[in-house]
Order: structure tokens, then sequence, then C-alpha cells
């Protein structure tokens, strides 16, 4: 979608207005700065899906929607968590962690803070190993999502409008 | 160096007038201070109204009478927000507005400041699109891109908030020539190959039923409409939004479908094998329960919209696309194949347009009347009399809107102007002074309940200010008619607020403001009230007292199928 002011809200005006949660939502910009990606988890019955991305690829600001579900693409997310261990917990905290290719980010007598990135249901294990060792404290960065598919963005080209432009200005110009 | 800089004010004028823009409905304020200075000595025309609810309303009418872009104009605040009905009213109805609002300065924003509002955020849902402009240099930009939006694929309302700062900024002007919006489609054309099967659908079907909407009226399409009607030879409904697209004159012509529309159009859409629906979407108003709606038919859905395909209805053939540009390729797909195909079912299509015929004889649309009081119906018909099919006629929602949309012909497009799928009260008085300054050569009526009438009492003023020649017609039945139709058949009579018998004496409210009103209760003075209205040359306010209790019939009861009519009001049952 444009990288615009408004651009986000309306997107997630369209979800809101028919009364669906958003899980996840993550968005930044791309390679063309005056674009931005976004990636939404929501959950919307399957036959309204369809709908929602129609209204959305409607919206002025949106580029492109597609549904990404069931289509070949890559999902992941991030999630960052702090974990209080005992003394006598360390060294396995760090196996589970390597298992999950978690790294360390933070290390106090405490205990950690680990990184790990996977898609969200391989967090979900790693969150739930942690909680066995200690209480922890969770930030998940939400999806990001690339379709594998072979799809080019299409972009409406511009459009001419306006009448001769000097016939209007001569009227109007200060005094 | 001074000769190109201007304010963002006058930008924005130039930039109207290259849109062709002469009318601006609106009213003044605070921050819009810069814009109306700017007005004052600039060639176009600015209608006060009284309340900003009725400037979107009086854009719409101007909008739908014409199919050019209406404008209203409103300050920050809370003349932004009493544009919100009428924002998602034209949304609804697909009708293309540009709203232009006045923001408080862009460094107040966000503080509270006297008379803000959040309008972008407010407006967001209630329009195709809406900008906010904090900065003149983004002026001329954004004004086309909302002219182009608003009045193309499908139509709708467009909403520009600018800050007074920017109004008052001084920037060079350069007028632009070129507007790039990257992710706004339009489907125009239509898929050929979908186009040809579709054609070979509508030969092959042997009881094709056309079903017509707004899509057709908002496109321009009727002459392209009713050559595909007349080749095929397939009987059409209008939907409430697009009455007038089929001449109601034309053979073909059945009536509007729907929760009040007549015995012969639901039993068609019910019986019918194909649907063949031009710029419609399936409204519950028009399908009744979804599940039992048109069961033996497929489905050809042309429209614009590529979400209004499937949304409602499955179709069987989907063509996105604009009617203007589809329907003609159609009408020269069916043509190409006529030859080899047309014969095939003629005897099923006669015994098909028999069987049309005899539902509209057994339960025809007539105007009941009576001999001792004035029926809402046989006022329909008296004002259809005078229109000849001719009059532009603005309604409100409700009893008075049914009758009128199921009495009244109209035999062009752009005549029935009336508030569709927001169903807004206060509709019709406002919007009628819209359409009569789109068309000052048509005699325009607006027909009002007594409901509604009080809701744009205000305008009367705009009325006798611009001496609009207006009919206004107050079918005054002393109830908020149709609530109380639904709590007399479904809420076991039980009336509750809907009694509106204190109504003010049109005679003086008229007088007060200038012009001539008149009350007629006896219906042997009503045909002669009614005309006299219509021959005066100025404004005209008439009340009609109708009968209190009368229903709309036929009426598919909510959630009911659109074959299980009430044909007539339920005979007292003894208890």
């Amino acid at each position: 979608m444009e990288n615009k002011p408004g651009a986000l809200m309306r997107v997630t005006g369209l979800l809101s207005q028919r009364g669906y949660n958003i899980e996840s939502l993550t968005v930044a910009r791309t390679l063309d700065p005056t674009l931005s990606r976004m990636t939404i988890t929501v959950d919307v019955e399957p036959q309204i899906r369809a709908q929602v991305i129609k209204q959305m690829n409607k919206l002025i600001n949106v580029l492109q929607a597609t549904d990404v579900t069931e289509a070949p693409a890559v999902n992941r997310e991030l999630v960052l968590v702090r974990v209080r261990t005992t003394q006598q917990n360390r060294t396995a905290v760090l196996r589970e962690a390597e298992i999950f290719t978690a790294r360390v980010v933070d290390s106090t007598t405490e205990g950690f803070a680990l990184e790990a990135t996977g898609d969200p249901e391989k967090l979900d294990e790693f969150i739930d190993v942690m909680r066995s060792y200690g209480d922890i404290e969770v930030t998940r960065s939400g999806v990001v999502s690339m379709s594998l598919e072979n799809k080019k963005l299409r972009l409406s080209p511009p459009i001419p409008r306006g009448a001769a432009p000097e016939e209007a200005f001569e009227l109007t110009t200060e005094p | 160096m001074s000769s190109n800089l201007l304010s963002g004010a006058k930008i924005l004028l130039n930039c109207l007038r290259r849109e062709n823009v002469d009318c601006i409905f609106g009213y003044p304020g605070g921050v819009t201070l810069p814009l109306y200075d700017a007005l004052y000595d600039y060639p176009i025309r600015h209608v006060l109204v009284r309340h900003e609810q009725n400037a979107a309303f009086a854009a719409q009418g101007y909008a739908r009478a014409t199919g050019k872009v209406g404008v209203c104009c409103a300050t920050s605040g809370p003349g932004a927000t009493n544009l919100v009905t009428g924002l998602v009213d034209a949304m609804m109805d697909s009708i293309p507005i540009v709203a232009l609002t006045g923001q408080v300065s862009s460094k107040l924003m966000g503080s509270d400041a006297f008379q803000e509002a959040d309008t972008f955020g407010i407006t967001r849902s209630a329009t195709k699109h809406n900008f906010l402009v904090k900065n003149v240099s983004e002026l001329p930009q954004v004004v086309h891109e909302a002219f182009y939006i608003a009045a193309s694929g499908r139509p709708g309302p467009v909403l520009i908030d600018v800050t007074k700062d920017a109004f008052q900024a001084q920037a060079h002007y350069t007028p632009v020539t070129e507007i790039h919006l990257p992710g706004y489609k339009v489907y125009s054309e239509g898929h050929s190959g979908q186009i040809r099967r579709a054609a070979q659908m509508m030969w092959e079907a042997e009881r094709p039923f056309v079903y017509a909407g707004g899509g057709i009226v908002a496109a321009n399409a009727s002459d392209e409409l009713r050559a595909l009607v007349e080749l095929l030879d397939a009987p059409t409904v209008c939907t409430l939004m697009g009455l007038g697209a089929l001449p109601a004159e034309h053979p073909n012509f059945i009536s509007l479908p729907g929760m009040h529309g007549s015995y012969a159009a639901n039993m068609g859409m019910t019986n019918t094998d194909l649907i063949i629906a031009l710029g419609v979407r399936f409204d519950d108003r028009v399908t009744g329960r979804l599940a039992a709606f048109a069961p033996h038919a497929k489905v050809i859905h042309v429209d614009i919209d590529p979400a209004e395909i499937g949304k409602n209805r499955h179709a069987d053939l989907p063509i996105v696309g604009d009617v203007k540009r589809v329907v003609p390729k159609l009408v020269a797909e069916l043509k190409e194949l006529a030859p080899s195909m047309q014969a095939k079912n003629a005897q099923a299509r006669q015994a098909w347009w028999k069987q049309i015929r005899e539902w509209k004889e057994e339960h025809p649309l007539v105007a009941e009347t009576s001999a001792t009081e004035i029926k809402p119906q046989h006022l329909m018909a008296e004002i259809d009399r005078l229109s000849g099919g001719r009059a532009i006629v603005t309604s409100d929602v409700g009893q008075h809107q049914m009758w009128a949309a199921q009495l009244i012909r109209f035999n062009e497009p752009r005549l029935w102007i009336n508030s569709g799928g927001l169903g807004s009260m206060g509709f019709g008085l406002p919007a009628a002074i819209g359409a009569q300054f789109a068309r000052p050569d048509k005699l325009v009526f607006a027909i009002v309940g007594d409901g509604g009438f009080q809701m744009s009492i205000p305008e009367l003023a705009t009325i006798m200010n611009h001496s609009l020649p207006i009919k206004i017609i107050v079918m005054n039945n002393g109830y908020l008619g149709m609530v109380r139709q639904w709590q007399s058949l479904f809420y076991n009579n039980r009336l509750s607020q809907v009694d509106l018998t204190c109504f003010p004496d049109v005679e003086k409210l008229a007088a007060a403001y200038g012009f001539k009103g008149k009350t007629v209760e006896k219906v042997e003075e009503m045909p002669k009230a009614l005309a006299e209205a219509a021959h005066e040359p100025g404004p005209y306010l008439l009340n009609v007292k109708v009968s209190p209790n009368e229903n709309v019939f036929p009426m598919v009861p909510a959630g009911g199928a659109i074959n299980e009519m009430v044909l007539r009001p339920p005979q007292p049952v003894e208890v």
C-alpha cells in the first residue's frame, strides 16, 4: 500500500467495521520508500475472507491485497522472551534455546533475554518450553509474510486531468 | 514573482473551476473564512443552505439529477460532523459528491482546539476516499484526485479536509495536468469471453429476467439497457435506485421488485431461470430471504465493483465492468448469435410472457381511491398524472417513498431522486433544491412525509432565497407511517412514539417564509389543489391530509421470501 497517513486506518477500519479482532499486524516500508507492506493476521470465516480482500483492494491507497492463508508463502515472526531462571537451570535453558535456534540477547544473574524467529506455531512451542523454567515475559512482533507466487504488482497509469492550464489561472491572479 | 502567488483558498477555487464546478452548497464558519473570502468575488455560485446535512443532500440532488459531481462545503467540527449523514447516504447510493471541510490550523490539530473534530477519521468509513491537506502545495493534486475518484468507477463521496493555514498560505500555482493513483483500479471493459458466454446463456434461457439498478443510471446507460431488453424481449424490473433506467411506459417494464415490489415483479424473480443483473447489488430489500431468492435461476451479474460480485448471491457468470461498455457488447454478441439461437426457446418465452402478464393482471399496482378520504395512493396517482413521467420527484424514506416508487411513472433516468440505501429522513426537500438548481427547466416535486418534512423545515428559507419553484407535497398521515405500519403489523398495534399530530399550519408557515402554502383535506379538492401547486410559478407547500392508517402493500415481511408477499391489509381476526 501507499506509505501515506491514514492508509493503515483504512485497512484496519475495514476489519473493525465488521467486528473482527486483529490478532497481529506488521507494517513497514518497502524498497520503494513511497510504499509499505503490511501483514495482517485475523480470524475471518472463509466465505467472508474473499469479500474482505475485495474490499481492501478497493481502497485507493492499497495497491494489492492477497490472502495467503492457503497460498504458498513464508510466514515468520520474531519473539523476545525474558526468562527468570534458577542457577541450576541456566544450562538447560540455553540448551532449549539452541534447539529453537534462539539467540541470547541479554544475560543477568536473574536469567536471560532470548530472541527467536520462526513460524508462529514454532514460537508458541518455544514460549511454552521457556515458561516451564520460570516466570517469563514475552513480546511478539506479529507475523510478516511473503508470498512465493509469481505475482506482479499492477499499478494504474497516470490519468490526464483538467482543462488547458492557462484558462482558469488567468482569472484569479492576485492583484 | 507575486504574479502567480495565490492563497490556498484561491488555488482550491481555481481547481474547482477546472473541474467545471458551477455550484457549491455550503455553510461558512471560522476556519473556512479564508475560503469564503476568496469566494466573495469568484465566479462560482454558492448556495447558502441552513444546515450542513442539507448541503450534502442538496449536492446529491444536483449530482443525481445530472450525473455531474455535486459539491458541498462545511466548516470544521460541527460543520463537518453535520455532513456525515449526507456522506454515508451518498456512499450507500453510489452518488458522486465532493465535500470540502475546513480544519483547524495544522499546529492546533490534536489540541482540542475550538471547533476541532477528527474529520479525517470520522469520515473514513463514510466516504469512498478522503484527504487531509495540511500543506498548500498538495492542494491541486488532491482536488483533481478527489473529483476523479468521486466520479469514476463506482461513484461515491470524497471528502477533502483542509487546514486553515493551508487555505491562507501563499503558493505558486501550477495547474495539475496529470494525477497518480497507482492503487485505484477502474474496471470498465468486461471480459470478452464472459460477455460471449453471457449472450449464449441469454438466448438459452427459457424465462430470462432483467434486474436493472442504480448502476445503469450512474453510467448513463439507459439507451444501452433498452437495446438489450428489446432485443432479448425480456421482462424487466428496475430497483428503487434504477427507476427510470427503462421508461416506466416501456412494455417490458414491470415495476420495482422486492419488499414493496409488485406481485408480478417478485413472482417473475422467483420463477425465472436466468437473472440478468445489471448494476445492482442484490440488496436485502430486493432479495428478501436470500436462501429462498430466485431458487431456479442462474445469475449473470454485471457490475463495475468487483466486491459486489458474489457478495450476496452467487454469480454463475460474473462480468466486472461498466454497464455502459459491457451492455452494448452483450447486444452485439446477442445479435451475432441470434440467427442460430433466437428461435430456439421462442415458445417457452412466449409462455413466460403470458405468465408474467397473468401475474400483472392478477395483482396490478393500482392506486386505491376513496370517496370520503384522500388515500395516499390516490395522491401519488394525481402527482403521476401531473408529471406524465417527466417531472423530477424527490422523496425521503418510508411509506410515501414506497407509494411514490410504485405509482409514479418515470420515463427517463435521473427523475426519481430518493434516499435508497441509507434511508435518510429529511433527504427529499434539500435534494430537490440541488435538483432544481441543476435542472431549472424541470418541474420538481419534493414528496415528503410529515415526519421528514419537519426535519427539513429550515431549508424553506433556502428555497425562498433563490425563488426555487419546488412543489413540496407533504403526505401527511399524522404518523411516522412506516414505523407505525410495522408496529401495527408485527408489534400488536402497540403504537410507540409514532404520533405526529402536532403539525404546523402550512399556510402560515409558507407565508412566514414568503410563499404560498395550503392544506387540503377533502378528496374532491385534492386534484385541483395539486394542479394549482404545480402551476404556481414559485415555490409551493401543499399539505395533504391522507388516511392515517393506510399501509403499503404488497409487502414482504422481514425475513420472508419475496414470493410470500402480503398482498393486502390483513382482515380483522375475531378473538
